[in-house]
């Protein structure tokens, strides 16, 4: 049953789990009692304390502040370059990686103290389409509007 | 514990060998250092072997079916670039241990020309996150690490490219090395861009390389070094990356290289200041910045005024606490699973005055340490002293 629901189902889809593109796009991670957060729920105990039942999910905020950076030039097939990837801190504690949209990467380059804790938001777009037809929808974060 | 010593060392030009496979560059390494020790490869007892793309497909019993097969026992070790450093600590291990009086170790890998970016993996491609949802690979990874520096310290671009200019210096004193070329700052500054702030020059080569080293015990030194010194394996240590909070996201690569070094330190019973040399994992320009602070050859946050200072430079050119005189594998090259042993090579050559590193020997060299990340990940240092 399941899976004729799942072929049946023409709409878009996250290109990881922990995006949730309901009721608005927005990450979700796990936390463990002794403060660890992890995006990726399929985890077998907590890294850090070893506790295997002891998480609970966290909605995680929109909005981080850029930790660091690199301008990527050279990429796979198919990705535009160049592009700027980042490490975004979010209030929750935890890190995420993703590409900074709407920042020039020649102007991060010539200035990369700016982009330093730079206050961002999480935005979504339509990366792809898998071999079934769905969009692919990835997050990536821009400066933050307010 | 039961002191070890590397009795020989051998290892090939690291370059391009499209037409050897895997065990023959491997075996030819072997070789080389089996007549380095003055031995054959029947006086081996065990082997350790370090090979990371065909970690699947006995590459150790392929070297052995190439040079000699005894019926030894053979470990096919994997470890990302710490692949190499970890075979040799397994044969230091059981030397060490008491297991065996001569162990080998090989260190080997055909990295065709795939580059750094890698193999992406199986499944539907639209669901790669690769460039989409930032990037894991190696430039980005370690350019980001070099930024890292940059925030907390206010690194200039210019540091990290003088370490370029440094290594492609020392690389043309070194006929091992895959590239001998010097470069000016303004060619590192202006080359192309891979990842910021690592340009082409600071990014290590591809290219194919196989090193190797016997390893024996007291006894067996006495009974077969016909008076020649050989280095003492001083400290060996293997550490795995702890619980930080980036981690997961953005690889930490100093945490486990300064549980290394302290541990390894201690092992040796000496500090860095005792290093005449240090062969480090500067897979990127950016790596050997950070390892400076890692490796204690200077204080957290000085690693700009340490290279300012000549530091990292062989003392024949002004320097001093030289860095990579091999060329490092900026230079030198990385063939991941041979580097490990590579570094080990160098430092030994240094410390038996080895016509083999005859125009960039460091002058009274008596401690020298080879430092390896695999991202992952594992860190290796190994210190010999003689």
């Amino acid at each position: 049953m399941a899976e004729q629901a799942q072929a049946t189902d023409t709409g878009p889809r996250p290109i990881v789990p922990w995006l949730k593109l309901a009721p608005k796009p927005h990450l979700e991670g796990i936390k463990c009692a002794c403060g660890a957060i992890y995006l990726d729920p399929k985890r077998v105990a907590c890294s850090k304390c070893g506790e295997t039942d002891k998480f609970k999910p966290l909605t995680l905020s929109d909005k981080g502040k850029v930790y660091v950076f690199s301008v990527v030039h050279q990429s796979f097939p198919g990705i535009k370059t160049p592009y700027v990837t980042a490490i975004i801190d979010l209030p929750e504690g935890i890190s995420v990686r993703a590409n900074l949209m709407d920042v020039d990467p020649e102007q991060a380059q010539k200035e990369p103290g700016k982009i330093f804790n730079l206050p961002v938001e999480l935005v979504t777009g339509v990366a792809a389409k898998d071999r079934e037809g769905h969009d692919v929808v990835a997050f990536s974060y821009r400066p933050s509007k307010n | 514990m039961r002191n070890v010593y590397v009795l020989g060392t051998g290892m090939i030009k690291f370059g391009r060998y499209p037409d050897k496979t895997v065990p023959e560059l491997g075996g030819q390494a072997a070789i080389l250092a089996l007549k380095d020790a003055g031995i054959g490869i029947k006086d081996v007892e065990m082997f350790a072997c370090g090979n990371l793309y065909q970690s699947n497909a006995m590459v150790g019993q392929r070297i052995l079916q190439q040079i000699g097969q005894t019926g030894i026992p053979v470990i096919n070790v994997s470890n990302a670039c710490a692949t190499g450093s970890t075979a040799f600590r397994e044969a230091y291990m059981s030397v060490a241990a008491g297991m065996f009086d001569i162990a080998m170790a090989v260190g080997v890998e055909q990295m065709g020309k795939q580059g750094l970016l890698g193999g992406a993996g199986g499944g539907d491609p639209a669901y790669s996150t690769e460039g989409k949802v930032g990037s894991g690979l190696m430039p980005a990874v370690f350019g980001q690490a070099g930024i890292e520096h940059m925030r907390k310290y206010g690194t200039k671009l210019e540091h990290f490219a003088k370490i370029s200019v440094k290594s492609h210096k020392h690389a043309t004193k070194n006929p091992f090395s895959q590239y001998r070329n010097e470069v000016s700052l303004e060619d590192v500054m202006n080359a192309r861009m891979v990842a910021f702030p690592n340009t082409l020059y600071m990014c290590c080569p591809t290219g194919d390389g196989a090193a190797a080293a016997i390893l024996v015990s007291e006894d067996k030194l006495k009974q077969l070094a016909g008076g020649r010194k050989r280095p003492r394996v001083a400290a060996s240590v293997l550490t795995s990356d702890p619980w930080t909070d980036r981690d997961l996201t953005l690889p930490d690569v100093s945490t486990l290289t300064r549980r290394a070094s302290k541990l390894a330190y201690e092992k040796a019973g000496i500090g860095p200041k005792d290093i005449a040399l240090t062969e480090l994992h500067d897979c990127f320009a950016t790596a050997e910045l950070v390892h400076y602070e890692n490796l204690g050859l200077c204080g957290d946050g000085e690693a700009g005024k340490f290279i300012d200072s000549g530091g990292g430079v062989h003392p024949s050119l002004g320097g001093h606490d030289p860095v990579n005189v091999s060329g490092g594998l900026l230079s030198k090259g990385h063939p991941l699973g041979a580097t490990g042993v590579a570094n080990i090579c160098e430092v030994v050559w240094h410390l038996t005055q080895d016509d083999r590193a005859k125009d960039r020997l460091v002058p009274n060299a008596k401690a020298g340490q080879a430092h390896v990340i695999g991202l992952g990940s594992a860190c290796t240092i190994n210190i010999l002293t003689i």
